[in-house]
Order: C-alpha cells, then sequence, then structure tokens
C-alpha cells in the first residue's frame, strides 16, 4: 500500500491525471479549485509537462483544444464562473470530436455567487455545457479516492468515445483531505491517427473542425453524435446503490451530498424507516436503469442536492410519473445536514404510508 | 519543357472562397510557398480563423485546426506546447486577431509563444458583410458605422504591430502589404522570415499584411488597391516594428534581458 496518500480533493484531482497520462494542463485561478493548478505547477515540470497559466478560462480551454487536437492528453479546471466561461470551448471540443477533461469544482451561483460548496451546475454539466446538440459525459465524485478514480476514467472515456468528459465536483470535496490509494501510472496510451501532428507527406492532411455550411453535412455529424451517445448511454451509466432492494423511499443523491443522504438512510432505518440511496455517479449519462429498478418496490422517491432542485428532474424523466418523486435542497453554499434530511424522509415516509408503525400520526 | 512557375505544393487543390480581387489568395499563396521552400508542409500545423478564410483548412495542404473566433493563438499556444519541434501558424483577420481575441493574441505574443501569425488587416469585417472593425479607419463608411466612423463614440482603429511591438515575448513584428508586386516580394520575404524565426526558435511572429475588401468596401479590385495605398498605408505605415535579430539579439531572452539591463542601468543614474 506504499500509494496510500493523505490529499486534499483538489490535489487528487491532479496527482491522477498526471497518473492518467495527462501532461497538459491549462487553467485560471479561481476558489475553491486553486489548489488544483498550484500541484500541477509544481508537478508538471517534474513530469516533463506543461502547466500554463492562461490570461483566461476562455484561453486555458482553447489550449485543452490545442493540445487536444494534437493528440495530447489535456486537461482544464475551474469553478462555476470560470465553467461558464469556458462553454464556448467546450462546444467546440465536442463539435471537434476532441477528447479532453474538464474539472467543475462547484461553487454557489448564479453570477459571482460565493465560494462555498455547491451542485447549482448540474444543469449547465447535464443540458447546456455550450450551444449546439451535444453532451458531455458527467462524472460525479463523492470521496477523495473517487476525485482519484474517476478523473482517471475520464481520461480514457473521454479516448474511447472523442468526447469531454467532465469532472463535476463541489467545493467540499476539493477542500476535504482523506486517506485515498492513487492509481497506477498509465504505461501506454491510445493511438490517435485523426490527430493534426503533421501529415510528414505519410497520410492525407488532417483537419481538426467543427464547421459544416452545408445543413445537410452538420446534421449528419449530429446525428452520427448521438448514436455515439446511445451506445454511451447503453454502456456507460454509473450509479452505487445502498439499501434500496427493499425500499420503500429511495433517496437519489450525487456528490458529497450522497453522503449526507446515506447517513439520513441509515437513521431512517434506525427508526424502522425502509429507506434506501441511489448515488449517480454518471450524471450523464443518467442512470435511468437503476432507477427503473427501484420504481416497483419504491413507495417515493426523494432527491437531495446542494441547489433549488435539478437533478430531480432527471429522476422525475426516469420514474415518470409512476411514483411520487420530491425533493429536498439546500443552495447558496449550504449543505443540508443529516437530521434536515431524515427529517424530509419522516415526513415523506408518512405521506405515503411508509413510516414505521411507532411513528405513524406523529409519535416522534 | 522546364516548368518555372506551378502552384505551391503546399496549396490543395479546391478553388478559393475569396471574393475577386481580394488579396487573401495572393497571401496563402505567399504562406504556401514558404511551407515549401522551408520543406516544412509536412510538419507544420496551420489554423483556420473564423472569418472569410476560415475554410484555409481546405485550401493548405498541411495539417489544419480551426478554432473558436479569435481563439487561434490559444489554440496554437496548446498545439505548439505539445509538438514544440512542429512548425505552427495562425491565419487571422482584424476581427478576430483584433477585436474578439485581443486577449489571446496580446498574451501569447507576451509569452512569446513560439508561433507565427498572419493577420491580415483588410479594415472591416468581410464574411459576415461589411461591419466596423477594431481597423476600420476614422470616417469610414461601414454597415454599423453608417455615418462614418466616429472616434468620439468609436475610438480609434488599433495599430496591431506598433502594439505588439512593445512586448518583450516578441521576435518579430512587420507590417507589409501585396498591393504591388513590389510589396508582394516584400511580403514574401517577411513571411518567410518569420516562419525561420520560429524554427530557430526565436519568440513569437507576428505579419500583417494590409489587404483590401473590394466587395463590403464597394470598389473595384484596382480601385480598392489605390484606396489602400490613398487611406490604409498612411494610417498602417509598411515597415519592420519589431525585429530582435536585426537587433543583434539570437531571442526573445537575450532581447529583454539586455533590455532590462539597460533600464536597471538608466534607473541607478
Amino acid at each position: 500500500m506504499s500509494d496510500k496518500v493523505l490529499m486534499k480533493g483538489n490535489e487528487a484531482l491532479a496527482e491522477s491525471a498526471i497518473r492518467a497520462g495527462c501532461r497538459f494542463f491549462f487553467g485560471y485561478p479561481i476558489t475553491p479549485q486553486t489548489e488544483l493548478a498550484a500541484y500541477m505547477a509544481k508537478r508538471m515540470p517534474k513530469e516533463n509537462g506543461t502547466y500554463l497559466q492562461a490570461e483566461s478560462e476562455i484561453a486555458a480551454i482553447n489550449m485543452v483544444y490545442g493540445a487536444s487536437a494534437a493528440g495530447a492528453r489535456a486537461m482544464t479546471s475551474s469553478s462555476s464562473p470560470g465553467i461558464s466561461l469556458k462553454a464556448e470551448g467546450i462546444s467546440y471540443l465536442a463539435g471537434a470530436d476532441l477528447p479532453s477533461v474538464i474539472i467543475n469544482v462547484q461553487r454557489g451561483g448564479p453570477g459571482l455567487g460565493g465560494i462555498q460548496p455547491s451542485q447549482s451546475d448540474y444543469w449547465q454539466a447535464t443540458r447546456a455545457t455550450g450551444h449546439g446538440d451535444f453532451h458531455v459525459i458527467v462524472l460525479a465524485p463523492s470521496t477523495v479516492q473517487e476525485m482519484a478514480d474517476y478523473v482517471y476514467d475520464a481520461f480514457d472515456l473521454a479516448d474511447k468515445y472523442r468526447t469531454p468528459v467532465m469532472v463535476l465536483a463541489d467545493g467540499m470535496l476539493g477542500q476535504m483531505m482523506e486517506p485515498l490509494v492513487l492509481p497506477e501510472r498509465k504505461t501506454s496510451l491510445p493511438e490517435k491517427p485523426w490527430a493534426a501532428t503533421g501529415h510528414r507527406h505519410q497520410r492525407a492532411h488532417n483537419v481538426v473542425n467543427s464547421l459544416h455550411l452545408q445543413p445537410e453535412d452538420l446534421e449528419v455529424t449530429n446525428i452520427e453524435r448521438f448514436e455515439r451517445y446511445e451506445v454511451i448511454k447503453a454502456t456507460e451509466q454509473r450509479a452505487e446503490t445502498y439499501l434500496t432492494e427493499d425500499a420503500d423511499i429511495v433517496l437519489v443523491a450525487f456528490g458529497a451530498c450522497a453522503r449526507i443522504a446515506r447517513s439520513a438512510v441509515s437513521k431512517a432505518r434506525a427508526e424502522g424507516i425502509k429507506a434506501g440511496l441511489i448515488r449517480p455517479i454518471t450524471l450523464w449519462p443518467f442512470p435511468v436503469d437503476t432507477i427503473e429498478r427501484c420504481v416497483d418496490t419504491a413507495r417515493a422517491f426523494l432527491t437531495v442536492e446542494m441547489n433549488m432542485g435539478q437533478m430531480v428532474d432527471d429522476v422525475r424523466l426516469a420514474v415518470n410519473g409512476r411514483k411520487p418523486v420530491e425533493f429536498f435542497g439546500r443552495a447558496g453554499g449550504i449543505i443540508p445536514t443529516p437530521l434536515e434530511t431524515l427529517a424530509r424522509v419522516e415526513a415523506l415516509a408518512e405521506k405515503v404510508g411508509a413510516a414505521a408503525p411507532e411513528n405513524v400520526g406523529g409519535a416522534n | 519543357m522546364e516548368t518555372i512557375f506551378e502552384r505551391p505544393h503546399a496549396l490543395s487543390d479546391p478553388q478559393f472562397s475569396y471574393c475577386p480581387g481580394c488579396t487573401h489568395g495572393i497571401i496563402h499563396r505567399l504562406v504556401a510557398e514558404t511551407l515549401d521552400e522551408l520543406g516544412i508542409e509536412g510538419t507544420t500545423v496551420g489554423i483556420a480563423p473564423v472569418g472569410c478564410s476560415v475554410l484555409a483548412y481546405d485550401f493548405f495542404a498541411c495539417d489544419m485546426v480551426q478554432a473558436a473566433h479569435g481563439r487561434a493563438p490559444a489554440v496554437a499556444t496548446g498545439l505548439k506546447r505539445v509538438m514544440p519541434d512542429n512548425v505552427v501558424f495562425a491565419y487571422q483577420g482584424d476581427g478576430d486577431l483584433a477585436s474578439i481575441g485581443m486577449a489571446e493574441t496580446v498574451h501569447a505574443a507576451t509569452r512569446g509563444e513560439k508561433i507565427t501569425v498572419i493577420f491580415v488587416n483588410n479594415a472591416i469585417y468581410g464574411m459576415t458583410g461589411g461591419q466596423m472593425a477594431p481597423t476600420s479607419l476614422p470616417n469610414q463608411v461601414t454597415q454599423t458605422s453608417p455615418y462614418g466612423r466616429d472616434v468620439n463614440t468609436a475610438g480609434f482603429p488599433i495599430r496591431v504591430c506598433e502594439l505588439l511591438s512593445t512586448l518583450d515575448g516578441v521576435a518579430l513584428a512587420q507590417r507589409v502589404s501585396v498591393d504591388s508586386p513590389k510589396n508582394v516580394r516584400a511580403a514574401k520575404k517577411a513571411i518567410k522570415k518569420a516562419f525561420e524565426y520560429q524554427i530557430e526558435g526565436v519568440g513569437y511572429t507576428i505579419i500583417e499584411v494590409v489587404s483590401t475588401c473590394p466587395t463590403n468596401w464597394g470598389l473595384s479590385p484596382t480601385d480598392a488597391l489605390q484606396w489602400l495605398r490613398d487611406n490604409m498605408l498612411p494610417y498602417y505605415p509598411l515597415g519592420v516594428y519589431k525585429d530582435v535579430k536585426a537587433e543583434g539579439f539570437a531571442n526573445i531572452a537575450e532581447a529583454a534581458s539586455a533590455k532590462a539591463a539597460c533600464l536597471a542601468e538608466g534607473g541607478a543614474r
């Protein structure tokens, strides 16, 4: 276990990216993700890589575009307001089918918002990371270990499907320290024959491009991309479940919030309420299959989020009116507590007749 | 029979999409001839901008990357950092380089990115149909300055070479034109020098080419060339604005440290 270390979440993201073969990092300082950039600045020169502090988030994402077009594993990271600035570049990355990894260590918004943890970029990440018809794969870690694991996977997924991949973390995960086992260093990386590396008169000239002036041509590229998305939906959905087999009340929560929800589930079980938890790991593709497996047995769903209710839309789409779906969340950078979450579970259990007998009628 | 004049190999076959009389075609040819002469077509990656030359990726036979409006210097930075031994050039218009991409331009130049920028300045937005550019001249009538560019409300045109020549990261900043055979030859020399500097790792190089837009200026190709001479060249004088090698330095780092030493000496007096 020589690689078991104690690290901040932001540092784990950085070290794991290096181990995944990322040698090009372009970023711009913003709280609460700055430790990632600082770590890269320290480590990249020693890895024969490039750390470059861009003049803006816009420049940083376009540097990723260039590095990725040259076939390298490249990454940028930011926090909520900075991700909005990167939206243009993310759309171009998707349009040009360029694999790349984008880290969002979320803070509260909109606007300048605050610097406390939030999950209020869920819609942006899963619906509108930029203009046009496209998706990015979104991975949501809930521990420092997963910060390392998911960024490592993100590079492979990006290359496999030639798409940008976002790791959607939050300020709590970025700033907290936990022990973790770092992944092995990659020893070989995929070939990228499409990259613009100079043809050396050995092949036709490569063009990395997202412009298709003929509508029919553009439609073809979008149809092709969405066919790939169907493959991603069928094969890459990931979720973790906890006590869902017999659950009457199924909580759905991701990221740091899932840890609070899990705590609330344990407390509810101790009270005799059959609660369970689904933790989506991929936010896009959303793990609809996992929801589907619980729809028949569950009496109701409750999403717990650090926002005004964003993922709840996806749960409602998956449940499709068959069971009630409620939302509990705190916004502005406030983290919901296990006890206030429990209170919502109790209330919902009572409403749908799933409360433990001694709790019925408000005996508590 | 001996062939003494042919299409540069670094130019692909498709027909240019440029308007008749526009000098993009000449400038493309000069870049392509340079790639041929330096034997670098196979190791060069070009960046096509947003604007009239957006289709440049079809016209050059080297590998090409299309960039978002104004972001070519950032994309070039990413490419060059991954492939320091390759040649990377960005081909940008005035709106692209001097308006939306000014931050990327100034910072890539400041960092001394070892790239070559071909900057085509025709004082107007061409592709979108003739709107005011950052380089549009005072009193110039465009679609978005219908009463002529009023410097009191729209500000002044940006002189890019003059501006960038103040930055330590710039190795070569030169303004040329392709309005006459003599100037075409001078432009070719400048473009070739810029690529040579890049290969030698001297620093950031930019060649501004004062160009025409007969369509949006509403002039015939020959009248457009005359308008360029009468109106643009007085505001955008041709010449070398910075050339660290001509100043006797091998690269930007040497030139910058000599400048710093000179300033320190001056400050001590």
